[in-house]
């Protein structure tokens, strides 16, 4: 645990000190990403089902925050929200339909039903289709703290993200944690001990997507904006390729996931399609002989968890 | 002109008819897609960029040899399925002893690769292809004008599709392939050749979505994204149909385009959704799809 | 008296110091947000970015002083994409001004981030009347083309010939809503009736749903509020279901040369529509497309890159007026000088950023009628610049007074 703590020490100085050296947008960004790949990490590296469909609670909380604050004048702390409970609704109601099933089918349903919602949100009104809800005010947080500075912008986000990944540590070191670890490893058995495997696992997608709504909410007021690309299948992939790069079931690696993804998206961003491409690769790389992910292989390299 | 809850027949049919080509193209991707994982348990997500390489194919096979629309039909699919056969000999058969998800995964990022080599080639608009000089025009059926290609398309559709059926379940070739899904082990006990046999079966499965690339590019355009969207439209039509049954899968995709060109029709804002609405109702009623058989 | 003489000098000298008020950094900064990619490469894109490097060359900059840096990024037609990219021009990469950016939806966007950070817009490739309506800001110029401009153009002379029944396939974002709007607003002023319409989603491949419901509708015109790919596939695919043969008309209501390239003079022949720019009008625009085909692999000029070299152009001497490169107050002096450039003539920005200039109604000939590469174009009439664009009042804009 020490060294877990270690880690988190060292993770909470960096993010803290980063907006005097590096952009603060392009942090903010990063940190938005990492609280989704960790919630979305909580549901397959821990609960051990791979949700194809992680992109609809991104852009459903994306977008009632953006429309909280933009249309109903909600203050940012109570648009986040909005959007985070949202994120909540969404995620009992794909669950119940979701959770039945295993493995892959639970993969394509998830795929299936995100693609549902993404085209609902083609269509509706509300949403202004391709253009997005644009101009979403930033406002004052509490009434008072002006969000439009960017530092205080910079450090809502990090007490958001802070909040959220502190949430997601103590679950899954808690005794419902260890259930679903053991419901990961060996599902039969655990059912054979008396646990409701299913009740565990539809616990857990909700948290992970309320999680990932809180994301999305927070991002669309970072970026006033609040657009289809947060509710596109590309989007659930990504996510994907977030959590395996950094390290599937590990705590630190989503974070670290994000940070390469985004970072390398930056920086390829002039080149157009290499972005796609250089995905892909990493993709196929990290499945054939990759596994463990960054942190994951320097946690086995340390012999202890991270 | 004589209306049917509101709608002119016209419409009506035309819509139908409109729909029935669609569900041709979700027939042939989603047979492709039922027969790789009915028989081998693989999702094959780069099915869609497959397809779209069968059209690319046939585009340079055009435009830099000059070989006409008639013989892609039959190289494309051979080139494209070559290509998924070393595919599955380099990479796949890595993972099968893996969780399934992973070959998911794999799948996913080559589809992703696939798509981006091209998109950087040539952009995401589409490259124009001709429909071949022998199926130009078309005939006035009276409610609407059909184009012959369109019509071609359909016959040739349900052609392949009750052909290959025949093939799985009714000849001895296709008993080996399902015997060796259900126990690899034992079916190579008695001397056949099981791995070879997979990398044959994934390679017929990718060279069905490059068929329907070609015969989709006098029509849909050729765009490195036209398989992107499409393919997840098909794993909806295979949940729907049951994942490993090859007769449900031809049935569920020429009845979902069918559905789908009627929701244009009376309600048209719906029509993205309406398989996916489907495909919800079915798993809620029956988990292991229309056809399927649970395992 | 020494001392009042010493406080004159003094504050003269003062005076004199900040009236050089220097470009920031000593750099300007342009940054060309386009479609590098998609289905708004080819009437923008790459020629865009070599448009505004020949604005640059022609001004003179060099010669000047003044030191020009261009840069460009492609915005993939998505409105987070695009914001993300303006954003951090602005704030990390001292970009002083954006030019170009076709897709209404990224072009509000960005209209929206310049205004909030006080720097400079120049939109060519964009559609939407709102640039210049409701969403009009102190830093935006609007060149080219708009959707007012389109639809009274386009759909009045339509509407006067006979077209008076109307159905729509809109392509579903910002600028096909406002293409859709405005025209329908002209066919009704007109006497004219709009039977349907149907919204079929940008980069849509198949539009053979949309075609039988625009021919089941059997209205007169079937108007295509869409641009780019879409409009070549619609156009192509109306050829396959033969419903000019059926009797109905297609009004392409935005039409650019690259696109009439992309059909051929066999399908679009008879096609008629507005553009602002044509290459072959006279001897100033021959001579910048054969630059133009020369930088841009042997395609010749479209209205919006022709838009991107005037509004760079009209910019950078606004600049060297001004003697700075704050973006409010650019925008103002460029509303100030009149415009002279040989590609749109003589001209002027109104105080809502609207560029104003001639319009001219163009057929596209027959095969037969081509009598050299791109020679697309026949002229049929010329609208002059007052009366081309929405009349000031009625725009919506808080500028106007």
């Amino acid at each position: 645990m020490k060294h877990q703590k270690i880690a988190f020490g060292v993770m909470l100085a960096l993010f803290a000190a980063a907006p005097l050296v590096v952009y603060p947008v392009f942090m903010m960004k990063v940190m938005c990403f990492a609280l989704f790949a960790c919630a979305f990490n909580l549901l397959i590296g821990f609960g051990g089902l791979l949700s194809f469909g992680h992109a609809m609670f991104l852009g459903t909380a994306g977008y009632i925050s953006a429309h909280a604050a933009k249309m109903w004048g909600f203050p940012p702390e109570l648009a986040i929200l909005a959007g985070t409970f949202s994120a909540f609704l969404l995620g009992v109601v794909t669950g119940l339909l979701a959770i039945r099933r295993q493995g892959i089918y639970f993969a394509m349903i998830t795929l299936a039903l995100a693609q549902m919602i993404y085209f609902f949100y083609l269509q509706a009104p509300f949403t202004h289709g391709e253009d997005g809800i644009q101009s979403v005010p930033r406002g004052r947080l509490f009434g008072f703290i002006d969000l439009t500075n960017i530092f205080a912008m910079y450090y809502t986000v990090l007490v958001v993200f802070f909040a959220g990944f502190l949430l997601i540590w103590r679950t899954i070191h808690s005794p419902f944690g260890q259930v679903l670890k053991a419901i990961r490893e060996n599902e039969p058995r655990a059912i054979s001990l008396g646990y409701d495997t299913t009740h565990y696992k539809f616990q857990a997608y909700v948290l992970s997507a309320t999680l990932a709504g809180l994301a999305g909410a927070t991002k669309a007021i970072v970026f006033q904006l609040a657009s289809l690309t947060d509710a596109h299948w590309t989007m659930s992939g990504e996510v994907v390729l977030m959590t395996l790069l950094g390290g599937l079931g590990t705590i630190f690696g989503p974070v670290v996931g994000a940070l390469i993804i985004i970072t390398m998206e930056n920086y390829l961003a002039h080149l157009g399609a290499w972005v796609t491409i250089v995905q892909g690769v990493i993709f196929v790389i990290c499945v054939l002989t990759f596994r463990r992910g960054v942190i994951g292989e320097i946690a086995n390299f340390i012999k202890k968890p991270l | 002109m004589t209306e049917i809850f509101g709608v002119p027949t016209q419409a009506l049919f035309g819509q139908l008819l409109i729909g029935l080509i669609n569900g041709s193209f979700y027939a042939l991707l989603s047979l492709g897609l039922a027969v790789i994982f009915g028989l081998l348990n693989i999702i094959n997500f780069t099915h869609g960029a497959q397809y779209m390489l069968g059209a690319f194919c046939a585009y340079l096979l055009l435009n830099k040899l000059g070989v006409g629309y008639w013989w892609s039909l039959a190289a494309a699919p051979l080139i494209v399925g070559a290509l998924g056969m070393l595919i599955e000999r380099l990479m796949l058969k890595h993972l099968y002893k893996l969780d399934h998800l992973y070959g998911l995964l794999l799948t996913f990022g080559l589809a992703l690769i696939i798509q981006g080599v091209f998109r950087n080639e040539y952009g995401s608009s589409g490259q124009p292809y001709p429909i071949p000089q022998e199926l130009a025009g078309g005939h006035n059926l009276g409610f609407m004008f059909l184009p012959n290609y369109r019509a071609w398309v359909i016959a040739v559709s349900l052609v392949v599709c009750i052909a290959t059926w025949f093939v799985i379940e009714r000849t001895k070739l296709g008993s080996y392939l399902r015997a060796a899904t259900e126990n690899p082990a034992l079916v190579q006990a008695f001397g056949i050749n099981v791995p070879r046999m997979i990398t044959l079966t994934y390679g017929f499965g990718v060279a069905l979505a490059a068929f329907g690339g070609v015969m989709a590019a006098p029509i849909y355009q050729v765009s490195p994204q036209m398989g992107a969207d499409l393919i997840i439209v098909v794993f909806a039509v295979v949940v729907i149909g049951g994942m490993g049954s090859i007769m449900g899968s031809i049935l569920t995709g020429f009845g979902l385009g069918v559905i789908e060109g009627l929701t244009k029709v009376f309600y048209p804002e719906a029509s993205n959704t309406v398989i996916f609405i489907i495909m919800a109702i079915v798993l809620l009623i029956k988990p292991a799809g229309l056809f399927g058989t649970q395992k | 008296m020494k001392v009042k003489k010493l406080a004159v000098a003094v504050t003269l000298a003062a005076a004199a110091m900040s009236a050089q008020a220097q470009v920031s950094d000593g750099i300007i900064k342009i940054g060309i947000l386009t479609d590098m990619s998609s289905l708004y490469a080819d009437l923008s894109g790459a020629g865009s970015v070599a448009a505004a490097r020949m604005a640059v060359e022609d001004f003179g900059a060099a010669k000047k002083g003044m030191k020009v840096e261009i840069i460009s990024a492609d915005h993939q037609n998505k409105p987070d994409v695009g914001s993300a990219i303006a954003r951090q021009w602005y704030d990390v990469d001292k970009v002083d001004v954006i030019v170009d950016t076709p897709n209404s939806g990224v072009a509000l966007a960005v209209n929206q981030i310049t205004r909030d950070k006080g720097k400079a817009f120049i939109n060519s490739g964009a559609a939407s009347s709102d640039l210049t309506g409701k969403a009009c800001s102190p830093n935006t110029v609007h060149w080219t083309y708009d959707t007012w401009m389109l639809a009274n153009g386009t759909g009045s002379a339509i509407v006067k010939t006979g077209g008076d029944t109307w159905y729509f396939i809109t392509a579903d974002y910002a600028f096909g809503h406002a293409l859709e709007r405005d025209t329908e607003e002209v066919v009704l002023k007109n006497g004219g009736k709009v039977l349907g319409k149907v919204r079929a989603p940008i980069n849509t491949q198949d539009f053979s749903s949309f075609l039988l419901q625009a021919q089941g509708s059997k209205a007169k015109i079937i108007g295509l509020a869409n641009a780019g790919g879409d409009t070549v596939n619609s156009i192509k695919q109306a050829a396959e279901f033969g419903i000019v043969k059926g009797g109905q008309s297609l009004a392409g209501l935005l039409v650019f040369l690259s696109d009439v390239h992309g059909l051929g003079l066999q399908t679009a022949q008879g096609l008629i529509f507005t553009e602002t720019f044509y290459w072959d009008l006279n001897a100033g625009t021959r001579a910048f497309a054969k630059r133009m085909a020369a930088a841009n692999n042997g395609k010749y000029p479209t209205m919006v890159q022709a838009g991107v070299y005037a509004g760079v152009l009209h910019y950078l001497k606004a600049i060297e007026a001004a003697k700075t490169d704050d973006g409010t107050k650019v925008v103002a002096k460029m509303k100030e000088l009149p415009t002279d450039d040989p590609l749109f003539g003589k001209g002027r920005i109104r105080a809502d950023g609207r560029k104003l200039h001639p319009a001219y109604l163009v057929e596209v000939k027959k095969p037969s009628e081509s009598k050299g590469p791109y020679d697309y174009y026949k002229i049929r009439a010329t609208i002059p610049a007052d009366q081309a664009f929405r009349p000031e009042k009625d725009g919506g804009c808080s500028l106007v007074k």
